[in-house]
């Protein structure tokens, strides 16, 4: 008994270093970001005066009344298309057994091994050809089709998940192929729907190569992309960059902290079903 | 539509068509090339933004365009470039060594502290696992900054080292020419290890434990049966942690970026900024495009050797 209780001991012992491990960082940036701007910190230390204005600080040299503006306008226009998009064709691919539908499941679950930097350079001269670069348009339709291959692949294998006595019950009854989206799977699908969801604002969140590329403008960038050339500026004070990153990562940590079983959910499950 | 005598057709079963009779085979035949409407969104904005720019990498891949003038064909220059530029080759080695921190030392983490925490650890699970998801939600950018931070002459770690009394051995880590690449790979290791760890307690979880009970029988201790029960019964998580740490040091952009950007005198270059800078900046579209296809197939090589070392070790 004793040794079992010493055994549980050690395993909290450790579980916590680590999370001190991948805490402290934060912790010593969040420090940082409370002394002088531009004054010189140490590691982790304790600012005599907390220095909150370097927020209003960051926000205004940083620009992120336009950048907020852009991430929002992206990531609020992503999720709900490539939302619409994946249950239509999950649901296809799923429930409605398409004509070559094997071949189409293949054809988006091979999206999921395709790195960004494989499209980036054509889509950016294909947008510019008809205009689309500096537009949120592009940017929207580049996130969307990039996060398609894990959308459509989570929506099917929800639809497939769900028991098939459902889609029975519902064409005895007469409903046609959208009123049993809509009435019969749809209302079952509130987890799965804003796991999705949330996963989608992230990874939009979270884009920052196609974002550099198809925003040449500065003030139609997003937050983390606006943040890459912040740094450039104020290479050395730290501060202040860490200020502005604080206020970059804080809608998603909000995010997170409120959805966090749904994230945690939708990245391992996502990944397990593979 | 709604004809309950198709319905029974087009039951949803895994086996697709296997239900179908000859009389109602045309019906079926008109619902299931009804059924690709709803495909019609997805494909369109897929191709359109992905295949479509996708092919046509392919096209520039075997172009000289500067972007601006006309393109002249290339053939197989820009490809030949990959093996002989040693700006480029050594790109590609650098990426290839990312994985050993990315990878490598998170997986056999991850499987380490499985081994040690599996079991009674109940309390405050939810708690830990948020805090170990934690670097996976971050844009890399911000982790980037943070380590930056942390790496620094007067940040935490040369505070650590000195606290210790290794003051010797402090130095701006990211900006070492020896040591940055490592420098860099331990933020990987950092951002991934939590990954593993996570997605292998979780998969150890739903092992039965009439198998652990059956090893001890057989007389395995806890070290034999880690390795003959535990480590066979998170096989696909130990897939799946390898595909998504490896695709993501091969393609690793966003925390060099802001990092090193590919310095102390190119050490530090992947090539993800090299496609970057050859399309955006140095005027040289058509090797950024080849150097773009060549990550690509070494990301799909290493996806396929994963898959299939973790299978046939079954």
């Amino acid at each position: 008994m004793r040794s079992s209780t010493s055994g549980l001991v050690l395993r909290y012992a450790i579980l916590i270093l680590l999370a001190l491990l991948i805490l402290l960082p934060f912790v010593s940036l969040v420090l940082a970001a409370l002394h002088e701007s531009g004054s010189t910190v140490a590691g982790l230390a304790l600012p005599e005066t907390f220095h909150w204005e370097n927020f209003a600080l960051a926000w205004q040299e940083g620009g992120y009344t336009n950048l907020m503006r852009s991430s929002f306008i992206v990531a609020l226009a992503a999720v709900p298309i490539n939302a619409i998009c994946a249950i239509l064709a999950g649901f296809s691919l799923a429930v409605l057994h398409p004509w070559i539908g094997k071949q189409l499941s293949v054809f988006f679950v091979l999206g999921l091994t395709l790195p960004v930097e494989l499209i980036v350079i054509a889509l950016y001269f294909n947008l510019r050809n008809v205009g689309l670069t500096n537009n949120y348009l592009g940017v929207i339709g580049g996130v969307v089709a990039l996060l398609l291959p894990f959308g459509v692949y989570w929506m099917q294998s929800h639809f497939a998940s769900m028991p098939p006595s459902l889609v029975e019950a519902g064409r005895i009854d007469g409903a046609g192929d959208l009123t049993l989206l809509r009435r019969v799977l749809l209302p079952l699908s509130g987890p799965a729907l804003t796991t999705l969801a949330v996963l989608v604002f992230m990874w939009t969140w979270n884009q920052f190569l196609l974002v550099i590329v198809l925003m040449q403008d500065p003030a139609m960038r997003t937050a983390p992309a606006g943040l890459g050339l912040f740094v450039g500026q104020y290479t050395t004070n730290i501060p202040l960059l860490a200020a502005a990153t604080i206020i970059t990562v804080a809608p998603i940590v909000i995010m997170y902290l409120i959805f966090q079983r749904n994230f945690i959910a939708g990245i391992s499950q996502g990944a397990i079903k593979e | 539509m709604a004809d309950p005598a198709t319905a029974e057709v087009v039951r949803p079963q895994n086996s697709r068509g296997r239900t179908t009779s000859r009389r109602s085979s045309s019906v079926t035949r008109r619902r299931r090339t009804k059924a690709l409407v709803y495909l019609l969104p997805a494909l369109l904005i897929y191709i359109g933004f992905v295949i479509y720019p996708a092919v046509n990498t392919i096209q520039l891949s075997f172009l000289t365009w500067d972007g601006v003038q006309a393109p002249t064909p290339a053939g197989l220059d820009n490809y030949a470039q990959i093996f002989q530029n040693p700006e480029l080759y050594r790109s590609v080695l650098n990426a290839l060594l990312l994985i050993v921190f990315f990878t490598v030392i998170p997986v056999i983490v991850g499987l380490v502290m499985t081994a040690l925490l599996i079991g009674k650890v109940r309390r405050g699970m939810t708690f830990f696992r948020t805090v170990f998801f934690l670097p996976q939600v971050l844009p890399l950018v911000a982790v980037g900054i943070t380590w930056r931070w942390l790496y620094a002459d007067t940040g935490i770690i040369n505070q650590f080292f000195s606290a210790i009394g290794l003051d010797s051995i402090t130095r701006a880590w990211l900006g070492d020419y020896d040591l940055a690449l490592y420098a860099l790979g331990f933020i990987g290791t950092w951002c991934m290890s939590g990954l593993c760890m996570m997605l292998f307690l979780s998969g150890a979880q739903k092992i039965d434990p009439a198998l652990y009970e059956a090893a001890k029988i057989d007389g395995a201790g806890p070290l034999r049966q880690h390795l003959s029960v535990t480590l066979p019964g998170v096989r696909p998580e130990i897939t799946i942690a390898s595909v998504i740490t490896t695709i993501a040091a091969l393609a690793s952009f966003d925390l060099v970026f802001v990092t090193t950007n590919g310095g102390p005198a190119n050490q530090t270059n992947v090539p993800a900024l090299l496609v970057y800078r050859l399309a955006f900046t140095r005027g040289e579209v058509g090797t950024a495009s080849a150097l773009a296809i060549a990550l690509t197939v070494l990301v799909i090589i290493f996806v396929m050797l994963i898959r299939r070392i973790t299978r046939e070790a079954r």
